[in-house]
Parts: structure tokens; C-alpha cells; sequence
């Protein structure tokens, strides 16, 4: 492989890395601080892309679609909390897994019935559209850098909100002791449904920004899903950092095992989970 | 100090307390004036930190109502209750592990009832000195004192009308334990009532105007600090 071939490897590999960063990030940020394992987060991905062509296609500006898409998918969140997450807290993680994969299912029909079946495509805007040439016959998409950069926007975004603000200790805070958080007089509920609408809307913001380089098809959420827990669970369950870390081997080990032994692709992300599983039982940075 | 013509501050009504099916509380009354300082006494398991939970809405009770300043909060979520000024130092402490020493004192602040601010950080650490020596320190590498320090420093950010205390120098060397009771002194002369829970009746019954013992989940003795006898530390505590 010469040095053209791996550098746009490379950035693939980061790419997709930070864009399962984004949906993974939500889905262990409300296992930690609220205990939930949610099957349905994978849905919201799918919400998030479906939205993203539905709205291109009515506003016919696909950056309004995406900041139009992210204020719905945070009322959806609040809503979906309020409806039914907030009943789960104090429920054993079966009755969260029976009620989240009932939600899979619930989602997978809506989004049947309102948007049908069928598979779409999703037009790279204008702005990104350009490719910058590397050698005579390679070239590496815009858009692509421009989903990392707005992933790495995202994530310091997160960083500063969870280590830097109040808002984000009393978060932490609530992870480790929500019944202390309450005896200090802070509305424990108000945060866990920010948290949870939080989660929806990076999961959503990452099907949407995905949505012109994967297009958008049934069972979206699914796929993501599986590979979302993969993180998780290298990462360290409840940790954001570990998740980052996971997400990005996760990339980079895909993609380059898509490229140096394609018959074995499919089984690189498993065979780097059971690695490094057998190495850290518990992933590779504890909960907190 | 105690004015019984004022609404109390805190008030428990004829409270039954349930675990499941164990009935912990079976009717208690209790109040808390402003600026008193009561000892909560009684020996292991006869419902005095259920009592302070009840209070707080952390337990519901099943019977009977709570009141803050005459308003009914029986079934208000435990954020409000705490919101009209008090302030709670559980039994363990309850200190959080995952932030630093800094961060369990900055989530807490708030301006107290009619927005005051007598507490400020700057305040708690003149108050603490050794904690603004482990600022950065997480909460789980204190040593017990400290920890019970940051708690109570914690609930000072609140800047409560009432502080309460449950086991207030349990498992704390003695020396550890007299800077605690000297910390709770300057608290008590800041103004700020306290309801205070702990074994050491010695230091207890110098502190407090008013005396409060609980014996299988119901007040059997409830009166000033100087009614406080012998014979009744031997029949209800046991010592």
C-alpha cells in the first residue's frame, strides 16, 4: 500500500471512528449516569438519517435539514424520556432490554409507514461536494473531513459541557450518588431527561451527517447498534472517554481490515473486542 | 433560642414510616425551630435516620405530613423540599468520588431562602482550611475527617437555614471529631438551626438546647438539653 492509499485509508478509518463515537458516546453516557440499556438507540441513528433525507428534500437545503432535524430529535428525546425511560430507572435491566427492543419494533413501523421502504439517497451538500486531489487518480471527499470535523466539534463540545460546567458535575454526580444529588436540592429528573435528550440527538446528528456518504435504508439502526455495544463494552460500560478511544480502534481496525484481509473483515471487530476483553475484563477505562 | 409561638421551621406529623413491609416510624411528631439546635438521639435501628429521610422525602412516609415553614411537603420531591433551606449530612457521608474537592463544593452552591449568601466558596474553604489544601484531590482519597468536612462544607453551599447531621463524627479519631463539634459551633452561631445525630451524648447534650430520643420508631422523650437526666440515658440509650 503506498502512502496515498493509506493516508485516505487512515482518514477513513477516523471518520467512521468518530461517527460511531457520536451514537456510542449517547448510548453509554445513559447507561452511566441513569443505569439504562437502551436497544433502541441504534433507531435514533436511523430516525436521525430518515429525517435528514425527508427534510433535504422538502427544505431542499441539506444544513437547514440537519439543524431542523437536531431541534425535533431533542423534543423527541424529552419525550420519549418523559413517556417511557423515565419508568425503566429503578427496573432490572430485563425489563429495559423488553421494553427498548419493543421500541426497535415500534420505530422500524413508524418509520414503514411514514417514509415507506424504500432505500434513499442522500446528495452531498454543495459547500463539500468538492474532492481535493491527492495523486493522478486518487482524490479524498470533502464531506468526509468535514464529518470528522464537525464529530471532533462535537466531542470537545461534550468534553467541556461533562468536565468543565456545573451542569456537567451535578451529571457526574448523578452517576455516582442520585440520592445526594436530590438531598442538595437539584432536580435529578430535570437532568436525567437532558441527558437522555442529549443521547437521541448525537445518535440522530450522527445519521444525519451520514446519511449522503451510507444512504438511508430499513434496519439502519440495527446494524449500529451491534457495533455501538462493541464500543461500549471495549470502552469500559459508562465511560465516555473509553468509548472515544474504542470507537476510533473500531475504525481504524474496519477499515484497514476491509483493505489488508477483506475475507475476514466482517470478524476484525470482534476478533479486536475479544483481544482486548481477555486483557481487561472490564474494558479499557473503568466506569465514571 | 427556641420560639414555640413560630412556625417551626420543620415539622413531622404523626408519621408512619414503611421499609417494604417493615413499619420503621409508627407516628412521630418532631419539629425544628428556627435557629434550635437539636440532638437527635436513640440507639442503632430505632428510626432516626428514617425519620430525617421521611423528612426529606427520601422515604415517603405512608401516614402522616411534613411541613416546611407551615407548608404541607409531604409529597413534594425531595429537590423542593431541600430547596427551602435545608441542608442534609447522611450517615456515610455521601461524598462524591468521581469529582474532585472543588467540584463537590461548586455543584452545590446556590443562594439560601430569600437569596442569601452568606456561604461562598471562598467562606467554606476559611472554614475548612485543610480542604482547599486537596482541592484537586478526588473525593475518594480524603481521610475520613476531611470527608465528613467537605460534606458538611457541601451542604454549607446551600446556604441553609437548617443543617441536618446524621451521625454527625461517627468512625472519626478523637481529635478529628472535636475540630467537627468546634465546626458545628461556628454554625450554630452563624444562626443556621441543626438537627444533630451522633453516639456522643457528652458532646451532644453541651451543644444542643433541645433534646429528642426515639425508642422503636417513636419519640418517647422530647424536651430542653437541661431536662436531659441520667435515669433517662439509662432507660432509653442505654449507656
Amino acid at each position: 500500500m503506498d502512502f496515498y492509499s493509506f493516508l485516505i485509508q487512515l482518514l477513513n478509518g477516523l471518520q467512521y471512528g468518530l461517527l460511531l463515537f457520536l451514537v456510542a458516546s449517547g448510548l453509554t453516557l445513559v447507561f452511566g449516569i441513569m443505569g439504562i440499556i437502551n436497544l433502541a438507540h441504534g433507531s435514533f441513528y436511523m430516525i436521525g438519517a430518515y429525517m435528514a433525507w425527508a427534510l433535504a428534500e422538502q427544505t431542499g437545503n441539506f444544513g437547514l435539514a440537519v439543524l431542523l432535524g437536531i431541534v425535533l430529535t431533542v423534543i423527541l428525546g424529552i419525550l420519549l424520556e418523559a413517556v417511557f425511560y423515565r419508568h425503566l430507572y429503578k427496573r432490572d435491566h430485563l425489563y429495559q432490554v423488553l421494553m427498548t427492543y419493543g421500541l426497535i419494533l415500534v420505530f422500524e413501523e413508524l418509520r414503514s409507514i411514514i417514509w415507506g421502504d424504500d432505500v434513499h439517497g442522500v446528495a452531498v451538500p454543495a459547500l463539500f461536494s468538492a474532492s481535493i486531489p491527492l495523486t493522478d487518480n486518487l482524490s479524498y471527499p470533502v464531506y468526509r473531513l468535514a464529518i470528522s470535523a464537525v464529530c471532533v466539534l462535537l466531542a470537545l463540545g461534550m468534553y467541556l459541557l461533562i468536565q468543565r460546567t456545573r451542569l456537567g458535575m451535578m451529571i457526574r454526580a448523578g452517576a455516582s450518588n442520585n440520592e445526594m444529588v436530590q438531598a442538595l436540592g437539584i432536580n435529578i429528573k430535570l437532568i436525567y431527561t437532558l441527558v437522555f435528550a442529549l443521547g437521541v440527538a448525537l445518535a440522530a446528528t450522527a445519521g444525519m451527517i451520514a446519511a449522503p456518504i451510507s444512504s438511508v435504508f430499513p434496519n439502519m439502526g440495527g446494524q449500529v447498534l451491534i457495533i455501538c455495544f462493541v464500543v461500549v463494552v471495549i470502552g469500559g460500560i459508562g465511560s465516555v472517554w473509553g468509548a472515544l478511544l474504542a470507537a476510533l480502534m473500531i475504525g481504524l481496525v474496519d477499515t484497514f481490515g476491509k483493505v489488508l484481509v477483506p475475507d475476514y473483515a466482517g470478524l476484525s471487530v470482534y476478533v479486536l473486542m475479544a483481544v482486548v476483553l481477555l486483557w481487561r475484563p472490564e474494558g479499557l477505562f473503568k466506569r465514571g | 433560642m427556641s420560639d414555640v409561638t413560630k412556625t417551626p421551621l420543620l415539622e413531622a406529623k404523626g408519621l408512619h414510616t414503611y421499609y417494604g413491609a417493615s413499619h420503621i416510624l409508627h407516628g412521630v411528631d418532631f419539629k425544628v425551630g428556627a435557629g434550635e439546635t437539636v440532638a437527635l438521639m436513640g440507639r442503632n435501628g430505632m428510626g432516626k435516620s428514617t425519620l430525617i429521610r421521611s423528612m426529606l422525602g427520601l422515604v415517603p412516609p405512608r401516614e402522616g405530613s411534613v411541613f416546611v415553614r407551615g407548608q404541607n411537603v409531604t409529597r413534594s420531591p425531595t429537590h423542593k423540599i431541600t430547596r427551602s433551606g435545608i441542608a442534609y449530612v447522611p450517615e456515610g457521608r455521601g461524598i462524591f468520588p468521581n469529582l474532585s474537592v472543588k467540584e463537590n463544593l461548586l455543584m452545590a452552591a446556590r443562594a439560601g431562602t430569600g437569596g442569601k449568601r452568606e456561604w461562598t466558596y471562598e467562606r467554606v474553604l476559611e472554614t475548612f482550611p485543610r480542604l482547599s489544601e486537596r482541592l484537586s484531590n478526588g473525593g475518594a482519597q480524603l481521610s475520613g475527617g476531611e470527608q465528613q468536612m467537605l460534606t458538611i462544607g457541601r451542604a454549607l453551599m446551600t446556604n441553609p437555614d437548617l443543617l441536618i447531621l446524621d451521625e454527625a463524627t461517627e468512625g472519626l479519631a478523637p481529635l478529628i471529631a472535636r475540630e467537627i463539634w468546634n465546626i458545628i459551633r461556628t454554625i450554630r452561631a452563624s444562626g443556621i438551626a441543626t438537627v444533630i445525630v451522633d453516639k456522643n451524648y457528652g458532646a451532644l447534650l453541651t451543644l444542643v438546647n433541645r433534646c429528642a430520643v426515639m425508642v422503636k420508631g417513636q419519640l418517647v422523650f422530647d424536651d430542653l438539653a437541661e431536662k436531659m437526666n441520667d435515669e433517662i440515658v439509662q432507660k432509653y440509650l442505654g449507656v
